[in-house]
C-alpha cells in the first residue's frame, strides 16, 4: 500500500509537499451540458497550495457539477485540468482521490456498520502478509484522527454510532489517508451544528497549514469570508468572477451571485387573500426529535420553515403528519385538539405532506402519472376515486404538467413535472392544511414559478401553508411569517421579508432576533 | 461562542451503542438452554448428560456447514437457494466415486469440491454478470441440478468405505468430529471475514454496493466468491450426510430443508437478510438453538408437527426483536414523553423572547 505509507511520512513533515501559493490545480475552459442543457460554460479557476478557495453560487450555478467533474464523477465536454502540471481526466472519484484529489461530497459515503479505520481504509486495505492489516488501519487512522485535533472519535467505533458531524471528519480523515494535495468540500457545514462549524474551521485550517488546497463549497457566505482566501463566483454555468476574498465584501457577493432582484420569482398574494381563523396549532408540541414547539398556522397564511439541515424542520411536519407523532403538548386542526398518530388519520383530517425526497417518498417512480395522482385518493377517499380521475386533467393541465399523456411512468418525468404530479396527488386530497418539505428542490425555474403560484393560489383558497426549506431567499420570497428550527427546538418566529443574516443566526444559535449579529 | 447551550445538549446525550447483535444470540442460547434443561428435567432426564450434548452437537453439524456459507452470501445482500440440491449432488458423487473403496477417498473429495465450486461459480455469475437477483438465479440453478437428480437417480447410490463412514461416527468424548469439522469451517469463515479485503468488501458489497464502488472496490468479486464459498460448504455438508447414511442420496438435501433452514440460521444469528451485518458466529449461535430446540422436543417427544410450529414461532420471533430494534435508526434528541431536561431550558426560552421581540 503505497499510498497509505506515503501519508504517514507526509504527517511528519507538514506543508512540505508544494511551496506555498504555487499553484496546485488550473481548471480551464470546463464545459458539461446534460441532454442537451448546458450546465457549465467556459469555467476554469486555480487553486494554490495551503490556500482555501471558496466557490460560490446559486443553487444550479454549476457549483457541484465543476466539482464533479474535477473528481472524475462526471466527464467534461470540454476544457482542461491540470493537477501539479500534469493534465488529467478522472474517470472515478477513486481515480482522483489516488492521485490526491479527494471529495468530501455532501452525501457522505460511509458504511454506518463498519468501523471508522475500516470506512477510512475501504477499499484500500492495507496488508500484511496477504491479510488486512487491521492494526495498521486502527493507528493510520488514530494519528490521522488526532493530527486533526479529534479525540472524540474512536477508530474503532461502528460509523452509525458517530453524530453528523463526527461522520463528516470521517469523510475528511478519508481523504487525508490519500494524501490528498487537494480536497473539495461540497456544503461541509451544511449537516452541522455550531460548535461542530467552529471544529471544522479547525481542521480546514489545519489543512491549509499542511499545504493542501481546498476547493470550498458552501451556501454560508460567513463562512466563506471566515475561512477563505480566493472567492469564485459561478452563475448560471458560467464564471462571474475570481480573485482574493479581500476585495469582496457581502453585498458585492450577493450581487454578483444572483445578479437580478429575487424578488423577480416570486408572485405576489393573490388579491383577495385574508388571514382567518388557526388551521394548526402546536402547543408545547414534541417527541424524540423535536421539542417544545408552538405553532399557530391560519388559514391563507404561508409559513415558512427555515433551518440548517438535522435541525429538526423535516421531523416537525412527519410528527404532525403522524409519522412520529408528537408524545408531548397538544396539536389541534380547525381548533379542535386531535390526535394524529399515522399518516392516513392525518390525510383523513385534511393535511398533506409533500416529501423532501420526491424520488424514494412521493412517487412510485414505474408507476403512471395516473395512479401516481391517485395514489393517496385510491387508499384514503376511495370513493372519490371516480370523481378524481374526471378532474384530473384539468387539474394537471393547471399545474403546466407536461408529459405525454397519463399513462406515461414518471420516472421519465423532469424533476419539476414529477414535482407537479406529487402536488396533483394532494391537491386531489382537498387539504386543509398543506405541509412543504423541500418543494423547489432540483427543479428548474419555471417549474418553480409554478410552485410558488399554486402555494399562492392555495393561500387564497384559505389552505394554510407551511414550507421548509434551505433556500433562504424562497423562505423570505414566500412566507408571510418565519419559523427558524435550531437544534430539535422552534427557536425563533420571525416577520415576513426577515434578512438572511438574521434567519441564519437564528438558524445556528449564534444570533438572537433583534440583537445585533454575534461573533 | 457563548450561546451554545442548545448544542452541548447534544453532546452530553449518550451515546448509545446497541448490544451487539451476536451477543444477543449468545444471550438467546443461553435462555433456551436453561429453559430447555427445565423442560428435559421435568420429564426426568438430564439435558447435560454426555449423550444428550453429544445428539445437540450431532444435530449442528450439517446445518452449521451450509448456515456458514449461507452466512458469506447473505452479507453481501444474495441468497443462495440451491444449497440442498447441492448437498444431495455432493453426497451421490462421493458415494459413487468412492464405491467403498477407501483408496478412493481423495479423489472424490476433491470431486465434490470442484463440482460445487463450479455451482457457485455459476451462481456468482448469474448474479453479477447476468444481473439475475441471488434468489432467482440460485433458485434455477438449483432446479436444474435437481432435474439431472431426477433423471438420473432413483435412489440411494454408492457405497462409502468404512473409514470414511467414520467421520461422522466417531468424536473425541461428547464432542463429535463432524461438529469440530464444521466449527473449524466456522472459525476459518469468521477469519476470512475479518481479516481478508474480499471478507471485508463482502460487508461494504452487502452494506451499499454504491459506496463500495465509489471506494473502488470491484462489487462482483466479494459476490462471487461468496456465492463458490457458500456452494463448498453445502458440499461438505453433503459429504458429512454421505458418511452418515454410507450411501448418497438424491432427496437428502431437500429432506433436511437446508434451503429456508440455513437462511432462517442466519437471520437467527442477527445477520440482516439485506447485507452488510452480521457474524459467522451469529449463525452458529442460531443453529445452536435451533439444535436445542429440536432436541428438547424430541426429548420430550413433541408431535413432530408441533415441532414445525415452535420452529416457526422461534424464527419470527427473533427477526421481530431484532427489527424492532432497528426501525428507527435517527437519534433521538429529546427523551420520549418526558418533561424537556432542564440542561436545555434555554432553547425554548430563547425562542420565546424571539417572539416578543419579532412582535414588538
Amino acid at each position: 500500500m503505497s499510498g497509505t505509507s506515503g501519508m504517514a511520512s507526509s504527517a511528519q513533515a507538514p506543508g512540505s509537499a508544494a511551496a506555498p501559493g504555487a499553484p496546485v490545480l488550473v481548471a480551464d475552459g470546463l464545459e458539461k451540458s446534460f441532454f442537451g442543457v448546458t450546465v457549465l460554460r467556459g469555467v476554469g479557476l486555480t487553486l494554490r497550495a495551503g490556500e482555501v478557495h471558496g466557490l460560490v453560487g446559486e443553487n444550479g450555478a454549476g457549483k457541484s457539477t465543476f466539482m464533479k467533474i474535477l473528481a472524475g464523477v462526471y466527464e467534461r465536454d470540454a476544457g482542461t485540468v491540470r493537477l501539479g502540471g500534469e493534465e488529467v481526466a478522472f474517470t472515478h472519484p477513486v481515480q482522483a482521490a489516488r492521485a490526491g484529489l479527494a471529495t468530501v461530497f455532501q452525501e457522505f459515503n460511509l458504511l454506518p456498520e463498519r468501523t471508522v479505520a475500516q470506512n477510512v481504509f475501504l477499499g484500500r486495505e492495507p496488508k500484511r502478509r496477504g491479510l488486512v492489516d487491521r492494526k495498521a488501519m486502527l493507528a493510520e487512522t488514530r494519528s490521522l484522527l488526532a493530527e486533526l485535533g479529534i479525540d472524540s472519535i474512536d477508530a474503532d467505533a461502528p460509523v452509525r454510532t458517530l453524530t453528523v458531524a463526527e461522520q463528516q471528519i470521517v469523510e475528511i480523515v478519508k481523504a487525508l489517508s490519500v494524501d490528498a494535495r487537494v480536497i473539495q468540500m461540497d456544503e461541509p457545514t451544511a449537516a452541522l451544528a455550531d460548535h461542530e462549524v467552529e471544529l471544522l474551521y479547525a481542521i480546514v485550517r489545519r489543512l491549509q497549514a499542511r499545504g493542501v488546497a481546498i476547493l470550498y463549497v458552501s451556501h454560508r457566505l460567513k463562512e466563506i469570508f471566515d475561512l477563505c482566501d480566493t472567492i469564485t463566483v459561478l452563475k448560471d454555468g458560467a464564471l462571474v468572477s475570481s480573485g482574493p476574498a479581500a476585495e469582496l465584501d457581502t453585498d458585492e457577493l450577493v450581487r454578483r451571485m444572483v445578479g437580478r432582484p429575487i424578488s423577480a420569482y416570486f408572485p405576489d398574494p393573490e388579491p383577495g387573500t385574508v388571514v382567518g381563523e388557526p388551521r394548526l396549532e402546536l402547543r408545547g408540541a414534541g417527541n424524540a426529535y423535536v421539542d417544545g414547539v408552538d405553532l399557530t398556522l391560519r388559514a391563507g397564511e404561508i409559513v415558512g420553515v427555515a433551518g440548517l439541515q438535522g435541525s429538526g424542520r423535516t421531523e416537525l411536519v412527519e410528527a404532525v403528519f403522524g409519522i412520529a407523532p408528537f408524545t408531548r403538548g397538544e396539536l389541534r386542526l380547525d381548533g379542535q385538539a386531535v390526535q394524529i398518530s399515522s399518516a392516513r388519520q392525518a390525510v383523513k383530517r385534511g393535511v398533506a405532506l409533500i416529501t423532501e425526497d420526491r424520488k424514494a417518498q412521493g412517487l412510485a417512480l414505474n408507476q403512471s402519472i395516473a395512479d401516481n395522482a391517485l395514489l393517496v385518493i385510491r387508499s384514503v377517499f376511495s370513493r372519490r376515486t371516480r370523481e378524481t380521475r374526471r378532474e384530473l386533467p384539468g387539474v394537471l393541465s393547471s399545474l403546466e404538467l407536461s408529459s405525454r399523456g397519463l399513462d406515461q411512468e414518471v420516472q421519465y418525468l423532469s424533476g419539476g413535472n414529477q414535482q407537479k404530479v406529487v402536488l396533483a396527488k394532494w391537491l386531489a386530497t382537498k387539504p386543509r392544511v398543506v405541509l412543504l418539505d423541500e418543494p423547489t428542490r432540483g427543479i428548474d425555474v419555471g417549474a418553480k414559478v409554478a410552485v410558488y403560484t399554486l402555494m399562492r393560489r392555495l393561500a387564497n383558497e384559505g389552505v394554510a401553508i407551511l414550507m421548509i426549506s434551505s433556500e433562504l431567499p424562497e423562505v423570505i420570497g414566500m412566507s408571510d411569517r418565519i419559523i427558524v428550527m435550531h437544534d430539535g427546538r422552534a427557536s425563533a418566529e420571525l416577520p415576513a421579508r426577515s434578512d438572511e443574516a438574521t434567519i441564519l443566526g437564528a438558524a445556528t444559535g449564534t444570533l438572537r432576533v433583534g440583537g445585533e449579529e454575534l461573533r | 461562542m457563548s450561546t451554545t447551550t442548545p448544542a452541548s445538549v447534544r453532546r452530553t446525550a449518550p451515546r448509545r451503542r446497541r448490544l451487539d447483535a451476536s451477543l444477543i444470540v449468545g444471550i438467546a442460547l443461553v435462555a433456551v438452554i436453561i429453559v430447555g434443561a427445565i423442560l428435559v428435567a421435568s420429564v426426568g432426564r438430564n439435558f447435560f448428560s454426555a449423550g444428550n450434548i453429544r445428539d445437540i452437537l450431532t444435530g449442528m453439524s450439517v446445518l452449521g456447514f451450509v448456515a456458514i456459507g449461507q452466512t458469506l452470501v447473505i452479507l453481501c445482500a444474495s441468497l443462495d437457494l440451491s444449497v440442498p440440491y447441492v448437498v444431495s449432488l455432493s453426497s451421490l458423487i462421493a458415494a459413487d466415486l468412492m464405491a467403498g473403496n477407501p483408496a478412493n477417498i481423495p479423489l472424490a473429495i476433491v470431486a465434490v469440491l470442484v463440482v460445487a465450486a463450479v455451482i457457485g461459480l455459476a451462481n456468482g455469475l448469474i448474479v453479477t454478470k447476468l444481473k439475475v437477483n441471488g434468489f432467482i438465479a440460485t433458485l434455477g440453478t438449483g432446479l436444474i441440478i435437481k432435474g439431472y437428480l431426477d433423471s438420473n437417480y432413483k435412489g440411494t447410490s454408492g457405497q462409502v468405505p468404512w473409514e470414511f463412514q467414520l467421520i461422522g461416527a466417531t468424536g473425541i468424548g461428547p464432542i463429535p468430529i463432524s461438529t469440530l469439522l464444521m466449527l473449524l469451517v466456522a472459525v476459518a469463515g469468521a477469519f476470512f471475514l475479518a481479516r481478508t479485503r474480499t471478507g471485508n468488501h463482502m460487508f461494504a458489497v452487502g452494506g451499499n454496493e454504491q459506496v463500495a464502488r465509489l471506494s473502488g472496490i470491484r462489487t462482483a468479486r466479494p459476490l462471487i466468491v461468496a456465492h463458490v464459498l457458500c456452494s463448498i460448504t453445502a458440499a461438505l455438508a453433503g459429504l458429512l450426510l454421505a458418511s452418515r447414511l454410507g450411501v448418497g442420496s438424491p432427496v437428502v438435501g431437500t429432506q433436511g430443508g437446508y434451503d429456508l433452514l440455513s437462511i432462517a440460521a442466519v437471520v437467527l444469528g442477527g445477520t440482516l437478510l439485506m447485507g452488510g451485518r452480521g457474524s459467522i458466529w451469529g449463525t452458529i449461535g442460531g443453529v445452536a438453538i435451533f439444535a436445542v430446540v429440536d432436541n428438547v422436543m424430541s426429548v420430550m417427544q413433541v408431535n413432530p408437527f408441533l415441532k414445525d410450529v415452535v420452529r416457526g414461532v422461534v424464527i419470527v420471533a427473533a427477526v421481530a426483536v431484532y427489527t424492532s430494534r432497528s426501525v428507527d435508526r435517527r437519534r433521538p434528541r429529546f427523551a420520549n414523553a418526558a418533561p424537556p431536561p432542564t440542561a436545555s431550558g434555554s432553547g425554548p426560552a430563547n425562542g420565546s423572547d424571539a417572539r416578543e421581540e419579532a412582535r414588538a
